[in-house]
C-alpha cells in the first residue's frame, strides 16, 4: 500500500491563498483587533475588550446616521429603478434620433461624482442656483434644498438619480431586448391595453433584470460618500450624515481608530443582513426563472 | 488668497531640500520670496519644496504622517486652537529653546518675549519649552456695509443687542439685502458662536476641566446667535466663511464677524463690489464684556526630521520682521511679533488703516475662543451641529445639554487617556 502523499495542489493554490489572505482575511482580522482596543491615533492602543461596541447604541449620532443611511438608499433605489424603467420602455420604441437621445441620456453617468456634487452645489444654492430660478418661473416659492435639514437628504437623492437613472435603464433596455415579440403580438389580437401589456408581459419578464439593477444601485447608495461629503459634508448639522461619512469623522477627523473600526464591523453586518434579505427575497420570488434567458 | 498648492524648488542644497506643509488659509504671498535670489536659496544655500493642500485636508494628513513617525515634511503649519494640545501630548515638534537661546542660530531681535502672552501660550507647553514660532494671530472683527448702513441711517452697533437690532433693521429680504452673515456650518459655526459665548460672559471649562457649554451663558448667546442669524440669507446654516464672505463682497450682507485676515479679498476691485465701502470695528460688547475670539498660527518643526538646523533658519524667516510686515500691511492677519506691530513705518504701510485701528484694539479684547483640548474637532463638530440645529427652529437649551451630554464622555476618555 502506498503511504499518504501530500496533496500535489498545494502549491498551485498557495499564490491565490496568499493573496487573499494578505488582502481580504488579513484587514479583516486586523478591524475586529482594532475595534476592541480604545486607539486614538497618537498614543497606542489599550484592550478594552466590548466597550466600543457597547457605547455604539447611546452613540446618538452612529444611531441617526443608520437611519439616514436607509431613508438614503431607499430612495436612491426605488427613485432610479423606477424612472429607469420607464425611460428604458420609451427608449425601446422606435421613434427619430432615439440613439442620439440614449447617449445624451446616459451623459451623467460618466462624469466625475465629486464635479457633478460641485456643480449640483452651486444649482442648489438658494440666493444664486437656478434650481429656485427655476421654480420661479412656474410660480412656485423657493425652497433651500440642500441647506435644510429636512429636504437635504431628497436634494441629495435627486443627485443620485440622475447621475445612475441611466444605468438602470441600459440594463432594463437589455432585458426588454430579450423579450421575444410573441407574447407581445397575442396581447394585442387579445385587445390588452399599453399598460396590461407592460404590467403582464413586459414587468414579469424584466424582473431579474430590474433585481440585478436594484441591488446595484443598493450597494451603490450604501457606500455613496463622494457626492454626500462633497455637496453637505453630512450636514446642515448632521441632517445628511450617513454610517459613510460619519465612520470618516470618526477615523480621520477624531482619529479615534477603535471605534470607527467597531462601526466599519457593524456597518458591514448591516450591509451582509441588506444583501442576505435580497438575496433570500430572491430565491424565494423565483425571479430568476422568469426571466428565461437571464 | 488661499491657494491650492504652490512649490518652490531651488538650487543646490548641501542638505537635500528641506519640506514643508502647510494649509490653504495660509495666504498665497506667503510662499512667495523677498527676492529672486532668496527663492533661488543663492542667500542661504537652503532650498525649500513647499505643499499646500486645504485646511481640513492638511490637518487629517499632518496626524497620519506624524503618527508613523515618519512625516514627508520637516516644517510644519500648525493651526494652535486645534493641533496644538493634541502635538504637544504625542512629542511630535521639536523642542526650538537650545536654537533660540543659540546666538549663532538667531538673530538677535528674535526673543521669547516679543511674542505675545497670547502666542507664547500657544507656543510654549507646560515646562515652557517653545515647539513652534508663532506666526500670526487671527482676532473676530465685525465687518459692517457702511453704505447700507447709510441708507437706512443705523449706527454702528456697540454692543451685541444693538447689532441683533440693527441687522433687524437692515435686513431687506425683498431686495436681496440681510442684515447680518456669517458661519452657520457644523465645526466652522464655533468660532463665530464663542464671540457671542464670551461675550456673554462663558467659560469653556471649569477650574475640574468639567466642559460648561451647556449653561445658563452658553444658552443665552445661542438664543441671541438664532435670533441674529434670522437676519441672515437662506440656507446660512450651510455657510462657512467662503459663502459669508461671497454675500458680503456681492453686497448682499449689511454686517459679517470672522476672522481679520479678510481684508485683501474684501478690498479687490476684481473680487469684490464693496471696495472702499466696508468698515472694520472690534466686536460689540456683550452683557458680561467685550471679548474678541482669538486663534493663532505658528510653524515648527518635525521631532522626525533630519535638517533641523535648515528648518529652524525657515522657521525664524516666516516669521521675521520682512515677513510679518507684508502679512500686516496686506491686511491679511496680525504677526504676533510686538515689535513689529509697534513698528511705524510697518504701521503707516498697511493699506487700510481702519481695519489695524480694529486689530490693534482687538488685540487688546483677546480671549482664546476654544478650549485648550483634545477632542476639540469633536468638540467643534457635536456642539456646532446644536447650534446649526437652533438655526432651523430647535430649542437653545435642549440642544446644547444634548451636545453636552453627548461630548462630556469623550472629553473624560480623552483626558484619561
Amino acid at each position: 500500500m502506498r503511504g499518504w502523499q501530500r496533496p500535489s495542489y498545494w502549491p498551485f493554490i498557495a499564490p491565490a491563498l496568499t493573496v487573499v489572505l494578505a488582502v481580504i482575511i488579513f484587514p479583516w482580522a486586523y478591524t475586529i483587533w482594532m475595534s476592541l482596543h480604545e486607539w486614538k491615533v497618537g498614543s497606542p492602543p489599550t484592550f478594552v475588550g466590548l466597550a466600543n461596541y457597547i457605547r455604539l447604541p447611546s452613540d446618538t449620532r452612529f444611531v441617526e446616521s443608520i437611519g439616514h443611511t436607509l431613508v438614503y438608499t431607499a430612495l436612491s433605489v426605488v427613485l432610479p429603478v423606477a424612472l429607469g424603467t420607464f425611460a428604458a420602455v420609451v427608449f425601446h420604441n422606435k421613434f427619430p434620433m432615439r440613439g442620439f437621445l440614449r447617449g445624451l441620456f446616459i451623459m451623467p453617468m460618466m462624469a466625475t461624482p465629486v464635479a457633478i456634487a460641485l456643480v449640483w452645489t452651486m444649482m442648489f444654492h438658494p440666493q444664486l442656483g437656478i434650481l429656485n430660478y427655476l421654480l420661479s418661473l412656474v410660480g412656485l416659492p423657493p425652497q433651500l434644498w440642500v441647506f435644510h435639514p429636512a429636504t437635504v437628504i431628497p436634494s441629495l437623492v435627486l443627485v443620485e438619480t440622475w447621475q445612475w437613472t441611466p444605468l438602470v435603464m441600459l440594463i432594463v433596455l437589455g432585458g426588454l431586448a430579450a423579450i421575444p415579440t410573441e407574447p407581445y403580438e397575442s396581447a394585442q389580437i387579445d385587445g390588452a391595453t399599453r399598460w396590461q401589456t407592460f404590467r403582464y408581459i413586459s414587468l414579469p419578464l424584466i424582473m431579474p433584470f430590474l433585481f440585478i439593477a436594484g441591488m446595484i444601485r443598493m450597494i451603490d447608495a450604501v457606500k455613496s460618500f463622494d457626492i454626500i461629503f462633497a455637496i453637505t459634508q453630512g450636514g446642515p448639522g448632521t441632517a445628511s450624515e450617513t454610517i459613510n461619512l460619519y465612520l470618516y469623522s470618526v477615523a480621520f477627523v477624531y482619529y479615534d481608530v477603535g471605534y470607527a473600526s467597531a462601526i466599519v464591523v457593524v456597518f458591514f453586518a448591516l450591509i451582509v443582513a441588506l444583501a442576505g434579505a435580497l438575496l433570500r427575497l430572491r430565491q424565494t420570488t423565483h425571479w430568476n426563472d422568469a426571466g428565461g434567458s437571464a | 488668497m488661499p491657494v491650492n498648492s504652490a512649490a518652490y524648488f531651488c538650487s543646490n542644497s548641501p542638505r537635500g531640500p528641506l519640506t514643508r506643509l502647510a494649509s490653504s488659509v495660509v495666504p498665497a504671498y506667503f510662499f512667495q520670496f523677498t527676492s529672486a535670489a532668496e527663492a533661488r536659496g543663492e542667500l542661504t544655500g537652503i532650498t525649500v519644496e513647499s505643499e499646500v493642500i486645504p485646511e481640513q485636508q492638511q490637518r487629517q494628513k499632518a496626524v497620519i504622517e506624524l503618527t508613523s513617525g515618519k512625516p514627508s515634511f520637516d516644517v510644519i503649519h500648525l493651526s494652535y486652537h486645534v493641533q496644538k494640545r493634541q502635538f504637544d501630548r504625542a512629542g511630535w515638534l521639536a523642542d526650538l529653546t537650545g536654537f533660540m537661546n543659540d546666538p549663532t542660530m538667531t538673530t538677535p531681535d528674535l526673543v521669547v518675549n516679543d511674542f505675545s502672552a497670547g502666542g507664547l501660550k500657544f507656543a510654549q507647553n507646560d515646562k515652557g519649552e517653545m515647539h513652534s514660532l508663532p506666526w500670526s494671530v487671527d482676532y473676530f472683527i465685525l465687518y459692517w456695509n457702511k453704505e447700507i448702513f447709510a441708507k437706512k441711517g443705523v449706527a454702528l452697533p456697540k454692543t451685541l443687542d444693538e447689532m441683533v437690532a440693527a441687522a433687524e433693521k437692515l435686513n431687506d429680504p425683498a431686495n436681496g439685502i440681510y442684515g447680518f452673515t456669517g458661519r452657520g456650518l457644523r465645526n466652522a459655526n464655533m468660532a463665530l458662536w464663542t464671540n457671542f459665548f464670551l461675550n456673554y460672559g462663558g467659560e469653556f471649562l471649569d477650574d475640574k476641566g468639567n466642559i460648561l457649554t451647556d449653561g445658563p451663558e452658553a444658552i443665552e448667546a445661542t438664543k441671541m446667535y438664532q435670533r441674529l442669524m434670522k437676519s441672515a440669507p437662506p440656507g446660512v446654516a450651510g455657510f462657512n466663511w467662503m459663502e459669508s464672505m461671497a454675500s458680503l463682497t456681492q453686497g448682499r450682507a449689511a454686517m459679517w464677524i470672522d476672522a481679520d485676515g479678510w481684508a485683501p479679498p474684501i478690498e479687490d476691485p476684481n473680487a469684490s463690489r464693496v471696495v472702499g465701502k466696508i468698515g472694520y470695528a472690534v466686536v460689540p460688547a456683550g452683557p458680561k464684556g467685550q471679548y474678541s475670539s482669538t486663534y493663532g498660527d505658528g510653524i515648527g518643526i518635525t521631532q522626525a526630521s533630519t535638517k533641523k538646523e535648515a528648518a529652524y533658519l525657515y522657521c525664524q524667516w516666516a516669521v521675521s520682521k520682512t515677513m510679518g510686515a507684508r502679512l500686516l500691511q496686506s491686511g491679511g492677519g496680525v504677526p504676533f511679533r510686538s515689535s513689529i506691530l509697534n513698528d511705524e513705518t510697518v504701521r503707516k504701510g498697511v493699506k487700510t488703516q481702519e481695519w489695524l485701528d480694529s486689530v490693534v484694539a482687538s488685540a487688546k479684547i483677546s480671549k482664546l475662543g476654544l478650549p485648550v483640548i483634545v477632542p476639540v474637532a469633536e468638540f467643534r463638530d457635536i456642539v456646532g451641529a446644536a447650534l446649526t440645529a437652533t438655526l432651523s427652529g430647535a430649542d437653545p437649551a435642549t440642544e446644547l445639554k444634548k451636545a453636552n451630554d453627548q461630548f462630556r464622555p469623550i472629553l473624560e476618555r480623552s483626558e484619561k487617556a
